[in-house]
């Protein structure tokens, strides 16, 4: 699993900042490191273009897995450069922000804008597999999901907007369905495809998502 | 009260029905003269339910027009707006405004449209909807809550018999079949002899097939369909017909093709009847008919 994050337009990151002089930058090891949007290159990438912009730059750290609860003694070692600074820039993604922001009475900003929960397929192309829905159907449908992979998360099958294998948004992309279809059908198990699947229950974990394993 | 539509359908006739697309804003001057210009020539008329995912006046405001004038609507609904909070209680208001009529389709997509950061909702797809049609007939909601005073709909969905792969179409088009679909609109037909074949096929199930008719207005236009729309296929013979007609022909000629295409179908009883699309051009809805060699009387022609 991979958090898959792309840096935000710079004038919006500079919008941000707007107020704030002293900044103190923040990447992550693990996805955002990957992904090539924080770490310690795009950190001190995002340091040069702070400076251009006449900000003072306190300190940077890359730590090494920002979503994580050992962030807080990563915080707690650059405590001297990040005591007297307006605000934190950070490169990672959402989960690193929140997680920085839980330990640092100081504004959090976000450099990234948090895509998807995907995989690599090869190197820079990553894809969403899993929309977290809270009731798995790969066991029917070939091990794509139709509700992460279909533009319209249908459950019972192609819109009429495919087109030769290719979905109607884009003819770049693939039917997630006819992926389904020729997959099932190589496993001689098409008889899946003709199941009616009910509605889908939104609020398996409504939302704040919540919960505490037995 | 069954629906008009739904007599007809059961009579062995060969149906025509037609659609009519509602403004972009509240002048409806446009569309009432549509739906007076077509509601005796046809057996019934779709109104498009944000076609193209554009924003405009809803299907069922259109409906309710055709109703006050005396035409027989189908509501197109698609999935791509309302929850299925919203769906079951447009169903509702349609039943009580004595609309009979609706067609069940999933919705293009929100990004091919004119609010394309809209929220694409999809909650139901084109074969759940079919389903909460027929459980709110039986006098529960879809969370299984009593209905006080039901529906009943002539309900319809539609397929595309030139989709490439043709076999998810036709699997979906036989859970749709399972899930009470009474008819079906396709989407354009243009290859005959692939249409026959499909019909074979279609002839197991126990539902009313009316062919899409696309009308062609240029030679460009039928080739962007060709390249541009998913299950559209305009053969190189038709495209060569429009090419060769005189210089300002081509709609003319896209009404012969038209009208042949339907007195072939309706001559060798291919289908069930055919559903005229004049996307933008209804004016000659009635010349399409009349091509096809049915009467310019308006109150025999669909007859």
């Amino acid at each position: 699993m991979k958090s898959i994050t792309k840096q935000k337009p710079f004038d919006e990151i500079k919008q941000q900042l707007d107020n704030f002089g002293r900044v103190y930058i923040m990447g992550c090891g693990t996805c955002a490191t990957m992904t090539k949007t924080g770490g310690k290159e795009e950190v001190l990438g995002m340091k040069k273009r702070l400076e251009e912009l006449d900000k003072l730059v306190t300190g940077w750290t890359v730590i090494p897995t920002a979503c994580d609860e050992m962030t807080e003694v990563a915080i707690r070692e650059v405590d001297g450069s990040i005591r007297n600074v307006h605000c934190i820039l950070v490169l990672a993604c959402a989960l690193g922000v929140h997680r920085v922001s839980l330990y640092i009475d100081k504004p959090v900003i976000p450099a990234l804008d948090t895509l998807f929960i995907g995989v690599e397929d090869s190197p820079g192309y990553f894809h969403e597999v899993c929309a977290q829905c809270g009731h798995c159907i790969l066991g029917e449908t070939a091990g794509i999901c139709p509700l992460t992979a279909c533009h319209k998360g249908l459950l019972n099958g192609p819109c009429g907007g495919t087109n030769n294998g290719k979905c109607e948004v884009d003819k770049e992309k693939d039917c997630a369905w006819t992926l389904i279809y020729q997959r099932l059908k190589d496993q001689g198990r098409l008889d899946l495809m003709r199941k009616y699947h009910r509605p889908k229950n939104y609020q398996v974990v409504p939302r704040p998502k919540i919960t505490r394993l037995a | 009260m069954t629906s008009k539509f739904k007599q007809l359908l059961g009579s062995g006739k060969f149906m025509v029905t037609s659609e009519i697309s509602p403004p972009k804003g509240t002048n409806i001057e446009k569309i009432i003269h549509h739906i007076d210009l077509l509601k005796d020539r046809v057996d019934a008329l779709n109104v498009t339910d944000h076609q193209s995912s554009v924003m405009r006046f809803p299907s069922l405001g259109g409906c309710l027009a055709i109703k006050e004038r005396g035409g027989e609507p189908i509501l197109q609904m698609t999935c791509r707006d309302r929850n299925r909070i919203a769906l079951q209680a447009e169903l509702l208001l349609a039943y009580s405004r004595n609309i009979r009529n609706v067609l069940c389709l999933t919705g293009d997509a929100v990004i091919v449209g004119d609010n394309k950061e809209a929220k694409g909702v999809f909650d139901l797809d084109s074969l759940q909807l079919l389903r909460t049609i027929r459980q709110m007939e039986s006098g529960k909601d879809l969370g299984g809550n009593d209905l006080d005073g039901t529906i009943e709909f002539c309900a319809g969905a539609i397929v595309t018999p030139e989709a490439k792969p043709i076999e998810p179409q036709l699997i979906k088009f036989e859970k749709k079949v399972e899930a009470g679909a009474e008819f079906f609109q396709t989407q354009a037909i243009y290859d005959l002899d692939n249409f026959a074949k499909f019909m074979q096929y279609a002839r197991q199930s126990p539902v009313k097939i009316l062919a899409g008719i696309v009308l062609l207005s240029s030679a460009k236009m039928a080739k962007y369909m060709t390249d541009n729309v998913p299950g559209i296929f305009v053969p190189q013979y038709l495209i060569d017909e429009l090419a060769s007609s005189p210089k300002g022909g081509a709609l003319k000629k896209g009404i012969e093709i038209a009208g042949r295409m339907i007195a072939t179908l309706k001559k060798e009883a291919l289908c069930d009847g055919v559903h005229i699309m004049a996307i933008g051009r209804e004016e000659v809805v009635p010349d399409i008919l009349q091509s096809a060699g049915f009467s310019s009387n308006p109150t025999q022609s669909a007859t």
